[in-house]
């Protein structure tokens, strides 16, 4: 069943169209991963589906995202309540440099209403934490700088700082490009826990990592999205000829 | 799909490919030589020609091996997609269907040497017919995978059923001359083998032609009876 339906989507920076009508559903509990060369649109796709696209200036999106068949573009829709809804996790890990491991989990708590006692706040970092399968590593230093982790536990911090306001869905860009291969073995592991509960999207540059972790894969070209399939059949026979001559690596 | 003509980014990647298909090029040329000189060994009663071919067994053995390290480094280091996944996994498999073609080849040879001790039971017929059909579904299957064509790969299975009927027709004759005298037992069981060997050649071709098949189309025949093809 589709979690997301794309109909219809462009993606606009100022006159410039990044995204050409897309038409996309990303099935739910599974994940669905979006490859492309540099500039094709994977990144704008992703920010348009939690509604961060229009943060640009002159940035703007036609056609329609719905989640579980509602317009997330619709006229009095809140984007804030959106991206509680569809959370997201960036390339770089950045946690807040001036908070604690507990406090940067539990950031984006007060503003979405949740975790209002104590006890109930430090029951959702721990959830939090133990999903993001970081608990074991920080518990006993809770309080300590979240700059102090190493980057790969840093970027199981910002997914678990994501997860603290109980997202449907988990956009990650480009989750692992700044790890080493342990860490980003720890995310790939994670991903495939975490898509029981979560429909995840995950913009990858590596697209073992794609195989390797998705159920569906969607591969983007000058902003049009060229084929969308089971990744199995893109890997093993893909349909389109520009598919084929992106992942045997015959491109550019 | 058509063939793409763009070129890898990465050209020694490209030429480790060409690697592959070349060697197995040559592998199949060295084993369809064995195979049309082990049969004329037979036919021609020649030992000196069967030694041979048993001796050009060693060079094919290298050659297997060097296919296959050559695909296993291929998968190792490039991590393959798609086109060029299929075509290093046919490359592996179809590596085992010549090496053991060599190996059925060696066998008709060793019969030969046995077959040349003793007078022969009649002039032999349709065993060199067998052997030219045979070869050329090597050959062709071959020359499938080089072009990727589909239906010179189809033709090949095709062919599959001649052989078959060679052989039983060859079972039937040669029954009748050892149920007739059973001095020709030895010799007619040996011939028996040769023909047992040369099928088995026409069905690794026949695998080789399948596989050229899911190469080019992605999709799996082996194991299907026709309609479903």
């Amino acid at each position: 069943m589709a979690k997301m339906r794309l109909m219809r989507l462009s993606a606009y920076f100022g006159r410039t169209r990044a995204l050409k009508e897309i038409n996309l559903d990303i099935p739910e509990s599974n994940v669905t991963a979006v490859i492309g060369p540099s500039g094709c649109g994977k990144s704008t796709l992703v920010r348009c589906l939690n509604r961060m696209h229009e943060a640009v200036k002159d940035a703007r999106v036609e056609g329609e995202v719905l989640l579980d068949g509602e317009n997330i573009y619709a006229p009095g829709v809140d984007p804030a309540q959106i991206r509680r809804r569809v959370g997201m996790v960036f390339q770089k890990p950045a946690p807040f440099p001036t908070m604690s491991i507990e406090d940067n989990v539990a950031a984006g708590l007060k503003l979405n209403g949740l975790g209002r006692s104590r006890a109930e706040r430090a029951e959702i970092v721990e959830r939090s934490l133990r999903r993001a399968a970081l608990w074991d590593e920080v518990k006993d230093e809770l309080g300590k700088p979240g700059t102090s982790l190493s980057g790969g536990q840093q970027q199981r911090l910002c997914i678990a700082r994501a997860l603290a306001v109980e997202p449907e869905v988990l956009l990650m860009d480009e989750p692992c490009s700044a790890l080493d291969p342990i860490s980003t073995a720890h995310i790939e592991e994670l991903v495939l826990e975490l898509k029981s509960q979560y429909t995840i999207v995950i913009v990858t540059h590596n697209m073992q990592q794609a195989a390797r972790v998705s159920d569906f894969t969607a591969f983007l070209l000058g902003g049009i999205l060229i084929e969308f399939s089971d990744t199995k059949q893109i890997f093993t026979n893909p349909e389109q000829q520009e598919t084929e001559d992106y992942i045997t690596g015959r491109f550019g | 799909m058509e063939t793409s003509q763009l070129q890898h980014t990465n050209r020694q990647y490209e030429e480790e490919l060409r690697d592959l298909r070349n060697n197995l090029l040559k592998m199949g040329g060295t084993v369809e030589r064995q195979i049309a000189d082990a049969v004329q060994a037979t036919v021609n009663r020649d030992s000196a020609m069967a030694q041979r071919v048993i001796a050009d067994d060693a060079e094919v053995n290298r050659m297997d091996i060097e296919v296959e390290e050559l695909c296993i480094k291929l998968l190792a280091l490039r991590q393959p997609a798609a086109r060029d996944l299929r075509f290093i996994t046919t490359g592996l498999k179809i590596n085992v269907d010549l090496e053991r073609i060599g190996d059925l080849a060696v066998n008709i040879a060793e019969r030969a040497l046995e077959l040349n001790q003793e007078p022969m039971v009649k002039p032999f017929l349709d065993i060199p017919r067998m052997a030219t059909l045979a070869r050329s579904m090597v050959k062709d299957s071959l020359d499938a995978f080089t072009r990727e064509d589909c239906a010179l790969a189809e033709d090949v299975i095709r062919r599959d059923d001649q052989v078959d009927q060679l052989n039983y027709q060859i079972f039937r004759e040669l029954l009748s001359y050892m149920a007739e005298d059973a001095r020709t037992i030895g010799r007619g069981t040996r011939i028996l083998f040769v023909s047992r060997y040369l099928e088995r050649i026409a069905d690794h071709a026949t695998a080789i032609a399948e596989m050229v098949i899911f190469m080019v189309k992605g999709k799996t025949i082996r194991h299907m009876d026709k309609a479903q093809r």
